[in-house]
């Protein structure tokens, strides 16, 4: 398995292991799309929050982008996705309209919500995406209550809940380990460990930075994933989602990752060195790395530009769509408080 | 000679059935022996000896119901035959035994719970239900009609709810549908959540909604806010339910009435019944429901029974008032148990010859504020009741609406009678001092009537 600590390159590359046999050069070049998709959008979203098009708080996925990918490729359909508010890549990966997610970051009729929700609250119950939720660890009980739902009405289905190095440290989620662990739900709750919790990295704010190990008094198994890799993601998706799909309960999956930009578009990222970044963007980047993978699958540069090509258009068309469409009605502000009680 | 007293067994408890006698006249006992089985409305209880002696006289029979707290059962012997001091009264085995209360409680007025509502016909059958029973049939049948419902909280099934409203649900519906949660309020309240998006309609049950604050957050931010933030998309047809508001000499984390706190949130309904009519008509229309709803039951209400329109399917509508006393001088609203006392308020007015309206709230959000208006025009004075504190609280909305809507037919200001505003006391003469009363009410009353 992969072990990797920030900024150094993994001491083994999943590559060697021969396991991405299964992922074949059709399915690795979707993977360079999708992600080459969630960088695209997400710098083109933080041209739009520079230009005063997305207001109030915009938390980017650059980095992070092969874990959304490489777990979205084991997701079955009817399978559920909830994450934090770092939720961009998700909701691409999930398949929903890069229109549609513009739009709702310019607050636009035309948006996922209706305008309502912004950057850290949307939802498509159509590719199985809850979420989009703004208080820290919030997603982790309510995705186990995905998981719940899912072992109540014996759907097979599993319920996939991300959230991050911080949210880690927050009650609920070992509340929420301790009885899905109990009731055997399943859910596998993805860790996405970027080193830093706003501000404040592992070292400083967790007694144990090990978190793949945080549901080990709860019983639940867990691994160390380089989330850098999306063959390694999608590698240890698989198991995890066996795991909880064949009715064994809770698996823990830490992705070790590391975000580009700062925490939200106003944050400096003063507490680490431009050094530190640079050399994750030079040795560890997905995209890069999966680039290579493709090289070595027989994929040429002019494949690529192809799908770079194509990626430009979406995420250009999602821009004008996002600037383009109306603000919502003003009837709008008095909607979807309450449902007619009609049932 | 040592008196055997019957033993207070829960903070509310006032009267119980003797159940059994385990020991009998002549015999010799020790402290710790256990010498009775006590009923109460929530379990069975076995009673110690707290001193030893010769068993001299069984006074109340097993099997006598309704025995007064404090009641001599039996008389002791000392060992040495005739001791003539101390009278301490047996221990009971559970710690939280406490004095039977001292402030004095009205009872709930049985002609209270009139509760013709316009829609049932004049005539329609009655049977006597405690308010308790009447939550747990409201589950029941909302169970049987609709295999999404289910229960969950701490001690719901197999200890038959801490208050014995889920009792034999487990029975009848299995541990799948009623689950035992751990102690983990924040936890189970976002999986409750979690479960209602994906479309099911769960019952989330707190012990009392005084640990509802660990899973605050969720009850707003999840549950209450997420329908408008999704553009109308995601759903959570949720009731979170439990008592509200104090008990008896709880102290005060135990003893906070959140009526205010709920009512201000746009996506939740609060509901607040006084009888089991309400209690199950209410509740049943809260399970129906497709929104969030904050159900608030009172502890001190569970036991006390009521007449219920025996019918097949009684639902209550969410959101309008009731006029529980019709009335020509003053109106008194109120909401859950202080409803009660507004009724007793105005039978003492009525002997002083000022006539009160009583108007039963039911719902706390959205708020009737049409029906209290038109007693209002009726009436011209306005008093509020409610439990819990009185600043920014539902009187202060109640008053600031009529105010608003109804300020030309106001002939004196509105007051509010509301728990005063300390942390509330445990001493048994602090904790009356800070909770209102029928007393409270009354004099509000004469003084908008100018009286």
């Amino acid at each position: 398995m992969a072990r990797t600590r920030k900024g150094e390159a993994p001491a083994e590359k999943v590559t060697d292991t021969g396991v991405n046999a299964f992922v074949g050069k059709e399915e690795l070049l979707k993977f360079y799309q999708d992600m080459l998709l969630i960088r695209r959008f997400e710098e083109r979203a933080g041209q739009l929050y520079g230009m005063g098009l997305i207001g109030g708080f915009c938390h980017l996925y650059i980095g992070q982008e092969a874990i959304a990918v490489g777990m979205q490729s084991i997701s079955h359909k009817g399978d559920q996705i909830i994450t934090g508010y770092r939720d961009h890549g998700h909701m691409l990966a999930a398949g929903m309209d890069p229109k549609e997610v513009m739009a709702e970051l310019t607050g636009r009729a035309g948006g996922s919500s209706r305008g309502k929700g912004g950057s850290m609250h949307m939802f498509d119950i159509a590719t199985g995406f809850y979420g989009g939720h703004g208080i820290v660890g919030a997603q982790v009980a309510l995705g186990t209550g995905l998981a719940l739902a899912n072992h109540y009405q014996g759907n097979g289905n599993v319920s996939y809940a991300y959230f991050g190095d911080g949210a880690a440290n927050q009650g609920q989620v070992y509340e929420s380990f301790n009885m899905a662990q109990l009731w055997k739900l399943p859910v596998v709750y993805v860790i996405e460990n970027n080193q830093y919790a706003m501000g404040t990295s592992v070292e400083r704010s967790a007694s144990e930075t090990a978190f793949h190990k945080r549901g080990v008094s709860f019983r639940i198994p867990g691994e160390e994933v380089d989330g850098m890799d999306v063959v390694a993601v999608r590698e240890a998706g698989a198991r995890a989602s066996e795991h909880a799909r064949s009715g064994q309960g809770p698996y823990i999956l830490e992705m070790k990752t590391y975000r580009y930009r700062g925490h939200s578009m106003s944050d400096p990222a003063k507490y680490r060195t431009k050094e530190e970044v640079d050399e994750v963007k030079t040795t560890r980047d997905p995209i890069d790395h999966i680039k290579e993978r493709l090289a070595a699958a027989g994929v040429t540069e002019d494949d690529l530009k192809v799908v770079d090509g194509e990626v430009k258009r979406i995420v250009a068309e999602a821009a004008e769509f996002a600037r383009t469409s109306p603000e919502p009605d003003p009837s709008e502000l008095y909607t979807d408080v309450y449902l007619e009680a009609a049932e | 000679m040592t008196d055997i007293l019957m033993p207070a067994l829960s903070p509310t408890m006032e009267e119980g059935t003797l159940a059994k006698w385990l020991v009998k006249e002549g015999d010799t006992i020790k402290a710790g022996d256990v010498i009775a089985e006590i009923e109460t409305d929530k379990a069975t209880m076995e009673v110690e000896a707290v001193d030893e002696g010769v068993v001299e006289a069984i006074l109340v029979p097993a099997g006598s119901e309704n025995v007064k707290v404090n009641t001599i059962i039996a008389k002791l012997a000392g060992e040495d035959g005739a001791s003539a001091s101390a009278a301490p009264a047996a221990a009971p085995v559970v710690a939280e035994a406490a004095p039977a209360p001292v402030a004095a409680v009205p009872a709930p007025i049985a002609a209270a719970s009139n509760f013709a509502d316009p829609e049932l016909p004049e005539g329609t059958p009655t049977k006597k239900i405690t308010v308790r029973d009447a939550l747990r049939d409201a589950m029941a049948e909302e169970m049987r009609r609709d295999d999404r419902v289910f229960l969950m909280g701490e001690e719901v099934a197999q200890y038959q709810g801490a208050y014995k409203v889920s009792r034999e649900l487990l029975q009848e519906f299995g541990d799948k549908r009623v689950i035992d949660t751990p102690i983990t309020e924040h936890g189970f309240a976002g999986m409750g959540v979690g479960a209602a998006m994906a479309g099911l309609k769960p019952i989330v049950e707190f012990m009392t909604w005084n640990f509802a604050m660990q899973a605050i957050d969720h009850i707003i931010n999840s549950a209450a806010k997420t329908l408008y933030m999704s553009g109308g998309q995601i759903k959570s047809s949720i009731v979170f339910r439990g008592p509200n508001g104090a008990a008896s000499r709880v102290g005060a984390q135990h003893s906070q009435d959140y009526a205010a706190w709920y009512g201000n949130i746009p996506g939740l309904k609060v509901i607040a019944p006084y009888d089991a009519a309400d209690a199950k008509g209410l509740l049943k229309a809260a399970i129906r429901d497709p929104n969030p709803i904050v159900f608030l039951e009172h502890e001190m209400m569970y036991g006390h029974e009521f007449d219920i329109p025996d019918v097949e399917d009684y639902v209550v509508p969410i959101g309008k008032a009731k006029v529980r006393r019709q009335g020509t001088d003053v109106t008194l609203v109120a909401y859950s148990r202080m409803v009660g006392f507004a009724l007793q308020a105005a039978e003492a007015l009525a002997a002083e010859g000022i006539s009160a309206e009583v108007v039963d709230l039911r719902t706390i959000r959205p708020m009737d504020h049409a029906t209290i208006l038109e007693s209002v025009k009726k009436t011209n004075r306005l008093v509020t009741v409610e439990e819990g504190w009185g600043p920014m609280g539902v009187g202060s909305e109640i008053v600031a609406r009529i105010t608003e809507f109804g300020f030309d037919y106001l002939d004196a200001p509105p007051l509010r009678v509301h728990q005063e505003d300390v942390p509330l006391p445990y001493a048994a003469n602090l904790e009356a001092l800070s909770l209102p009363s029928v007393d409270k009410i009354v004099k509000a009353a004469k003084a908008v009537c100018y009286r």
